[in-house]
């Protein structure tokens, strides 16, 4: 599974960075998430966990590889 | 059955001191959407599950408008406060999307994980003090004046570049705002007062703005984007003021609380920085300490067998929704180890407090350095006799006695 980011529904909570360091970051200048790797490889569980943390439907766990 | 002619008082009375009020898990089994009555007397639907909150809190047919005037409000105001909570609210939480979008924005910079980690030495040093003054006085303090409501106050007053001297104004007038006890026209003087205060530290950091705090940066990025507005900053900084006062120190007292019935646990939370996150967690989902919050409909929406109907009022459960055994198994029990990051204390949605993370910052610090310093501390009082707040909206304790 991947991720995909939708950065205008993101609210800047962090809980992705909190969770998945290693995944996310959040932009200096205005808070919004950065997915470090879009092409990442994720475990479901992993890519389902960041998803369901999210507050604002910012971020998406979707089946097989990234474009 | 409900009774059609008895629609229950809400807020419902809390009759254990660690748990949320017991109708609310009758309410998840049998009627989890159910009509009460607010302290306005305004009728409007409980929401008591995990999913159900969640789901509601990103639909578009639920507003956070506070002007409008089904909002259920869960202390009794006078028509005056309500349109101050109204005004107040159109600085950020009462904006419904796309308005709310870009005003978060303004303010997403400065909370994000990274600038909350950089206040670490800033709240490790507000704590080393508040607890060097604890050691050395006598051994019997009350935790909440001595650590739990200072930590916040001055973690805030850095943060926004406030003077200190403001402690005592900050705390009154946000104990005020979140007691039901407090008649109606106290608060609204107590009110009037902070946002006085308020006004003149606006003016303030307006004549001389600095990027050394939030608030001057704020000036000066608001003044690049064309942005600026008076009435908009002093709104924003009473909304920081009182969302991040009372909340945090209530946390600091009753965290420390639940951690003393679990003495056992406190060695690994003090040695693993991993176990005190999970703890801290852990102890946000179990104590809760923002029960509720209003929301009023703009469409009808289906949820939980019934139909919430355009313009009524919606109270969401957060308290009733972090001890919903579908979503944390054995909810009544405190586990200090159990993954509870998706718990809803900081709300859910598009209004999900922005300042979680200093919150979890202060009270990671304030655990670990509280018990590394005093391993043999424990409570001066019984669990039972402490006077836990039954009448805040904020949930609390108004003393902790402690000692060591």
């Amino acid at each position: 599974m991947h991720v995909i980011v939708d950065r205008e529904l993101c609210v800047g909570a962090g809980l992705c960075v909190l969770s998945a360091a290693d995944l996310f970051d959040q932009n200096e200048e205005d808070g919004q998430v950065v997915l470090r790797d879009a092409a990442a490889q994720l475990s479901t569980e992993r890519a389902l966990a960041a998803a369901q943390l999210c507050p604002s439907g910012a971020l998406s766990a979707v089946e097989g590889t990234a474009r | 059955m409900i009774d059609a002619l008895h629609i229950p008082d809400f807020p419902m009375q809390r009759t254990c001191p660690f748990d949320p009020p017991q109708e609310y898990a009758k309410l998840r089994v049998e009627h989890p959407v159910s009509q009460v009555r607010a302290p306005t007397g305004q009728i409007a639907w409980l929401v008591t599950r995990y999913e159900d909150i969640r789901m509601l809190l990103n639909d578009p047919r639920v507003s956070a408008d506070r002007r409008h005037p089904n909002m259920p409000l869960t202390e009794e105001v006078t028509p005056q406060t309500r349109r101050n909570i109204a005004e107040v609210g159109r600085s950020l939480i009462g904006l419904d999307r796309p308005e709310h979008g870009p005003r978060r924005k303004m303010l997403m910079a400065e909370f994000t994980v990274r600038r909350m980690a950089a206040m670490r030495p800033h709240i490790q040093h507000t704590a080393d003090e508040l607890i060097d003054a604890m050691l050395a006085g006598p051994r019997e303090v009350d935790l909440l004046t001595a650590l739990a409501l200072p930590t916040p106050t001055r973690t805030l007053c850095e943060l926004l570049g406030l003077s200190y001297d403001a402690r005592d104004i900050i705390q009154r007038s946000a104990n005020a705002q979140l007691r039901r006890s407090v008649s109606a026209e106290e608060r609204q003087q107590t009110s009037a007062e902070l946002r006085a205060y308020v006004d003149q530290v606006v003016r303030e950091k307006t004549a001389a703005p600095t990027d050394e705090d939030l608030l001057g940066r704020l000036v000066l990025s608001n003044r690049e984007t064309g942005l600026y507005d008076h009435e908009l900053m002093v709104g924003l900084t009473m909304l920081l003021l009182v969302a991040g006062h009372e909340t945090t120190a209530s946390m600091i007292a009753l965290g420390v609380t639940g951690l003393l019935q679990q003495p056992e646990k406190i060695p690994g939370i003090v040695a693993d920085p991993a176990a005190a996150a999970a703890a801290v967690e852990e102890l946000l989902r179990y104590f809760t300490v923002v029960d509720a919050l209003p929301r009023v409909a703009v469409g009808d929406i289906e949820v939980g067998g019934v139909t919430i109907r355009a313009d009524e009022g919606i109270l969401l459960s957060f308290a009733s929704a972090n001890w919903d055994d579908e979503a944390f198994p054995d909810a009544a029990t405190l586990d200090l180890a159990r993954p509870a990051r998706k718990h809803l204390a900081f709300g859910y949605g598009i209004h999900q407090c922005i300042g979680q993370n200093l919150a979890r910052e202060e009270l990671h610090i304030v655990f670990r350095t509280l018990f590394s310093r005093i391993p043999t501390l424990r409570l001066g009082a019984d669990l039972d006799d402490l006077p836990f707040k039954k009448d805040s909206n904020i949930y609390g304790i108004d003393a902790l006695p402690v000692t060591w």
